[in-house]
């Protein structure tokens, strides 16, 4: 056969490996928990693929969700937003639902990568790749997102963002276990959110990105609850508590956004890489963390 | 390994055949369909050569499996062309010297073909953003974006 005489040669670069298209997710969940942690999951393939090609990894079978209905569907029920894995990214950045119940969510989609990365690329994928750079684990952390698994061994578990990223590349994920859902808590009137990256050219994996959350008293303009998320400068995507809890009851002027800012930049030790010192990092984490609060509060009083 | 049937539609032609799961779309495109105007350029992703349609979005094909292609309507650069003879687009990325050795021409054609389809007037900043995942190693991007405003002038004064 054609195929068979180019296996080996230059123009096929993944190592061989098995492939399965279930049409449902229970037939998805069999499949991996008979295979063990030698099978992957093939969201939309924009992190896994690459890594194929480079032979980074070598799964014995890829388990193709694109087929399951269930994983694509994008729910508002009760006024939480519900994405499945399967929900592209470009379908959920189009998505107005998205935008009016999740506006940090919104905000974060089109910093992902370029639209030909968006359009194949899904909301589940990169939560499980767990990129300690990437945007969604970083704005999961901050919306304080419920993370839905299903494994057919121990049926179905809901993981707090907090507890899902436990390392680099590394979540709370069994290796027979699939992430459906995620869920996103609606938030309470004068709330304000942003997120912003630095990246060397648009497109490009943050070398710091931060997402904040702010939400005033209606009645004294002061703030009640602060929330900081920060991609790139860990190993996993880190909440600022200490940060958060010196906003708390604060004024939000510039004034409390720089504290907050100075505050930041000593509790982090950034890694070092080609793109960035450690010290370049923690400065650029303190910039971006000023001005996200300072934007999330902005548009607290406008949402208030 | 096994073989796996693929059956999609390239370009409005059905199109079938058989391969192993690791082909890539770009390979199958390429060496088993013989459809090289598709070009691979880093083959991880990274520079956008082998952009193509997969039901009317850009993707990179050498980021998608043929197998996830089943049942697919895909379009390639020579899809913009079918009876040789140059779309406007095409028409107006010549007259804006928008190429020169060619290499990434077929992905940033495929890539504004999905931009103009979204947004037939698009604004230079977002004729940019479109492109931002198109290396061209040759022209420094200006000739490109004029020739995408040019294209979408010509479609607009074409009405």
């Amino acid at each position: 056969m054609k195929d068979a005489a180019r296996v080996g040669s230059l123009t096929v670069k993944p190592p061989p490996f098995d492939y399965s298209a279930p049409d449902t997710l229970e037939e998805a969940l069999f499949v991996l928990g008979e295979a063990g942690d030698e099978a992957r999951p093939l969201a939309g393939g924009q992190s896994l693929v690459p890594l194929l090609s480079l032979r980074l990894a070598r799964p014995s079978r890829l388990v193709d969700l694109a087929g399951i209905t269930a994983l694509k569907a994008l729910d508002t029920a009760g006024g939480h937003l519900a994405v499945g894995a399967m929900v592209r990214e470009r379908e959920a950045e189009r998505d107005e639902r998205v935008r009016s119940l999740a506006p940090v969510l919104a905000d974060a989609l089109p910093l992902i990568g370029h639209p030909a990365i968006r359009s194949r690329g899904t909301i589940g994928g990169s939560l499980s790749h767990a990129d300690p750079a990437a945007e969604l684990p970083a704005v999961a952390l901050v919306l304080e997102a419920e993370l839905v698994a299903e494994s057919r061994a121990r049926g179905r578990r809901s993981i707090p963002a907090a507890d899902f990223f436990t390392g680099f590349f590394t979540t709370a994920l069994a290796p027979d276990e699939l992430l459906t859902t995620l869920r996103v808590p609606s938030s309470a009137p004068g709330t304000g959110w942003a997120v912003d990256e630095v990246a060397r050219r648009h497109g490009d994996f943050a070398i710091v990105g931060a997402a904040a959350m702010v939400r005033l008293d209606t009645s004294t303009g002061r703030i009640e609850e602060a929330r900081l998320a920060l991609a790139g400068v860990g190993d996993t995507p880190v909440r600022l508590p200490e940060t958060e809890q010196m906003l708390a009851g604060a004024e939000p002027a510039d004034g409390a956004f720089a504290d907050a800012a100075e505050n930041t930049m000593t509790r982090l030790s950034p890694p070092a890489d080609v793109h960035g010192s450690a010290a370049y990092r923690r400065h650029v984490a303190g910039v971006l963390a000023r001005r996200t609060l300072k934007l999330a509060a902005q548009r607290a009083r406008e949402a208030a | 390994m096994t073989s796996f049937d693929v059956e999609l539609t390239v370009n409005g032609v059905p199109r079938r055949g058989s391969v192993e799961a690791r082909r890539t779309l770009a390979d199958f495109l390429r060496e088993d369909l013989g459809l090289t105007g598709t070009h691979l350029g880093c083959e991880h992703g990274v520079c956008g050569a082998c952009t193509v349609l997969v039901d009317g979005e850009p993707a990179r094909s050498c980021l998608m499996l043929a197998v996830q292609a089943r049942g697919a309507d895909v379009r390639t650069v020579e899809g913009l062309a079918p009876d040789g003879e140059m779309n406007r687009l095409q028409e107006a990325m010549w007259d804006s010297h928008g190429f020169q050795c060619g290499f990434c021409t077929p992905g940033f054609l495929m890539q504004i073909t999905a931009l103009l389809a979204e947004s037939p007037e698009p604004t230079e900043a977002e004729v940019r953003e479109a492109l931002s995942g198109n290396i061209c190693r040759c022209t420094g991007y200006e000739s490109i974006v004029n020739g995408v405003l040019l294209a979408a002038d010509a479609a607009i004064s074409h009405e």
